[in-house]
């Protein structure tokens, strides 16, 4: 394997990190102890932690609305994300923003975002930036299928090709926008084609092999910092869990079959990797599920930090409009 | 001092702001060129890593000024006709507006959107309209609206300058208007009034180019013997509440002139200040706006459409005319 072993280990843990912190959401809400709208990526964690994995710590993302898994990879703290998702003033955003806003600029992470297709402008903007400054620092925008379908895609990738902009076009197909299939609503069976509409290198990658999403990020990653434009990575995955946590309670009958959930989660990104490591004898179980462990526990004491933090009060509403 | 037009100022606002700050660059439609003529010759000057003409793509474009103000640049994006907002409306209110908010004060958008706006004579409703009214109650986004050279050098750079997103509307009718514009780092604050005719018998707040049309008004009304304050706000956002107040409470009658609708417009939001805060001073308070429909091509249609002058000496004369023949 051409991976060392401390990027391995990182991205185990990593994907761990992710999972244990979707998970735990997923049951704070269900026991109502934490408010708002909220979107996890369990099954997804190979495309968040495989493209992160590929940058520098000046490089800057953009995220959406299931965008957990791309803080987490990109280095974020679990305990300010977890105390912004409660509301709280010690999160990431003094708990202006929740879920979908977390921004942390000291890692490059330029803001997870409520609106589909929303940080694509955003993130083409930030390789723009980059190219003026004579910077090269990439910048990768992650965003789902059903963004694919957004005016704002298009007018994006026709912009960073014809101005060759350092930017990796991260595509999440899970097969889903909220509750519609997405091949009822696309016009290409594989997002990636539609590079060509754009005259840019675009593939299809298998989303859920972490290194498969690493190899071609650092490629594409290549290509935009030696001033060869713009990549589309169509990063084919799935989510385990609905749209937005919660969900059975408002939409009648579900629209996925249980057999496909099945097929998929035979299909783990995170055993996958297990496979991989203990196959080649890079890693042994037992440091494999210390690092588990680790992980878990980091999860858990992020919601212990969460829970003792202050709520903000009612006067910081006000603050941080206006510079 | 120099005689400048106001396409004049904001070349020369552009050019000087561009100088003075290596992080600033422009985008838009046709901005090498320049179709209006108020970015003329900063492509020759600042070349074409900081002036870049887009492809039409509003929300694209802009949204990647938006971006770029988010790694630490001055982005300053032109929206060629104040209607093509709407195409781009996401980027700037769900995301210019709030960023900085949402993310509790850690993003910093250093952006300067431009565009021009208003009735020119034929345009028709798609590419005459005023759109600020839509920016308004959307907190987060400064908005200014020069009305003559001066104010236009002044605003501009002050917008360029400060750090949070700030929108300026350059009106398409008054491009070859002309006056003495103070040379060099001339800055008007942004939030802060003008009073361009000072009166005692009633107060009439205008922006834009409503502007010098009211000022010409106000000098045909003082043959007559009504004195009228020309109050100009320069900004909607935020609003010198003060200085309208403070007028009112001298000539206790206020009008507002606007070139834009009745319904949902800014004049509205002038009378509620008013209204609220000034209660006690008001003996008489009226809009004149634009009406309740889309702006029509035809030209005897659309000079009915703006509040004309003919109009806006009859409604004062109309509202005060017997009070101030009787206490004269």
């Amino acid at each position: 394997m051409d991976v060392g072993k401390d990027l391995v280990l990182d991205m185990y843990r990593k994907m761990h990190r992710i999972r244990y912190f979707e998970q735990k959401i997923k049951e704070l809400i269900t026991t109502a102890e934490i408010p708002g709208f909220l979107h996890v990526s369990i099954g997804e964690e190979a495309t968040a932690v495989g493209v992160c994995a590929a940058l520098r710590p000046t490089d800057r993302i953009t995220s959406t609305h299931r965008g957990h898994g791309h803080l987490i990879a990109k280095g974020g703290d679990v305990g300010r994300m977890m105390a912004e998702i409660y509301g709280k003033r010690t999160g990431y955003c003094k708990g202006k923003g929740g879920s979908m806003h977390i921004v942390d600029f000291s890692l490059g992470i330029l803001g997870a975002n409520g609106i589909v297709g929303g940080g694509i402008p955003i993130a083409t903007g930030s390789a723009l930036a980059a190219k003026i400054s004579g910077s090269d620092d990439a910048t990768v925008c992650f965003f789902g299928d059903g963004a694919a379908n957004e005016g704002t895609f298009h007018e994006s990738l026709n912009l960073a090709a014809i101005w060759k902009l350092p930017v990796v076009y991260v595509c999440e197909n899970n097969g889903f926008g909220e509750f519609t299939p997405t091949a009822a609503v696309t016009s290409v069976k594989d997002i990636a084609v539609r590079a060509k509409s754009y005259d840019i290198p675009g593939f299809v990658v298998d989303g859920n092999n972490v290194l498969e999403v690493y190899r071609y990020t650092s490629e594409a990653v290549a290509r935009a910092r030696a001033g060869e434009g713009p990549t589309l990575l169509e990063c084919k995955t799935y989510r385990w869990e609905g749209h937005v946590v919660g969900e059975q309670a408002f939409i009648t009958g579900g629209y996925r079959s249980e057999d496909e959930v099945a097929r998929w989660k035979a299909r783990c990104p995170i055993i996958q990797l297990e496979k991989t490591v203990l196959e080649s004898s890079m890693l042994k179980r037992e440091e494999l599920d210390r690092i588990a462990q680790q992980a878990h526990d980091e999860v858990e004491a992020a919601v212990e930090f969460a829970r003792r933090s202050p709520l903000p009060e009612a006067a910081e509403a006000q603050e941080d409009l206006w510079v | 001092m120099a005689q400048l037009t106001y396409l004049q100022a904001i070349r020369t606002a552009l050019a000087e702001e561009m100088e003075r700050d290596p992080k600033t660059f422009l985008l838009g439609e046709d901005v090498v060129l320049s179709a209006f003529g108020s970015t003329r010759g900063l492509h020759e000057r600042f070349g074409s890593e900081r002036v870049r003409d887009t492809p039409i793509s509003e929300a694209g474009f802009v949204g990647a000024a938006v971006g770029a103000a988010m790694a630490g640049l001055r982005p300053i994006c032109e929206i060629e006709i104040a209607p093509f907002i709407y195409c781009a409306f996401d980027q700037i209110v769900n995301q210019a507006a709030k960023l900085r908010y949402m993310s509790g004060g850690q993003a910093r958008l250093r952006i300067t959107f431009r565009t021009l706006y208003g009735a020119v004579g034929g345009a028709a409703a798609q590419h005459s309209e005023t759109v600020y009214p839509h920016l308004l109650s959307v907190p987060g986004l400064k908005i200014v609206v020069p009305s003559g050279p001066a104010d236009m050098k002044g605003l501009l750079k002050s917008a360029i300058r400060d750090d949070n997103p700030v929108i300026v509307f350059e009106h398409a009718a008054l491009g070859r208007s002309r006056e003495e514009v103070p040379d060099g780092d001339y800055l008007v604050p942004i939030g802060k009034a003008s009073i361009k005719r000072e009166g005692a018998n009633v107060t009439v707040v205008a922006i834009g180019a409503m502007v010098p049309r009211v000022i010409a008004v106000a000098n045909r009304l003082a043959k007559e013997g009504i004195e009228v304050e020309v109050v100009d706000p320069r900004s909607l956002a935020p609003l010198d509440e003060e200085t309208i107040l403070n007028s009112l409470a001298k000539t206790n009658r206020l009008a507002v002139v606007e070139e834009g609708p009745l319904t949902g417009g800014w004049a509205g939001e002038v009378v509620a200040l008013a209204t609220e805060h000034g209660l006690h001073d008001i003996d008489d308070i009226w809009r004149l706006t634009t009406p309740d429909h889309p702006i029509p091509y035809s030209p005897a249609l659309e000079d009915a459409f703006l509040p004309g002058p003919e109009q806006i000496v009859a409604s004062v004369t109309e509202r005060l005319g017997a009070e101030i023949r009787t206490t004269a």
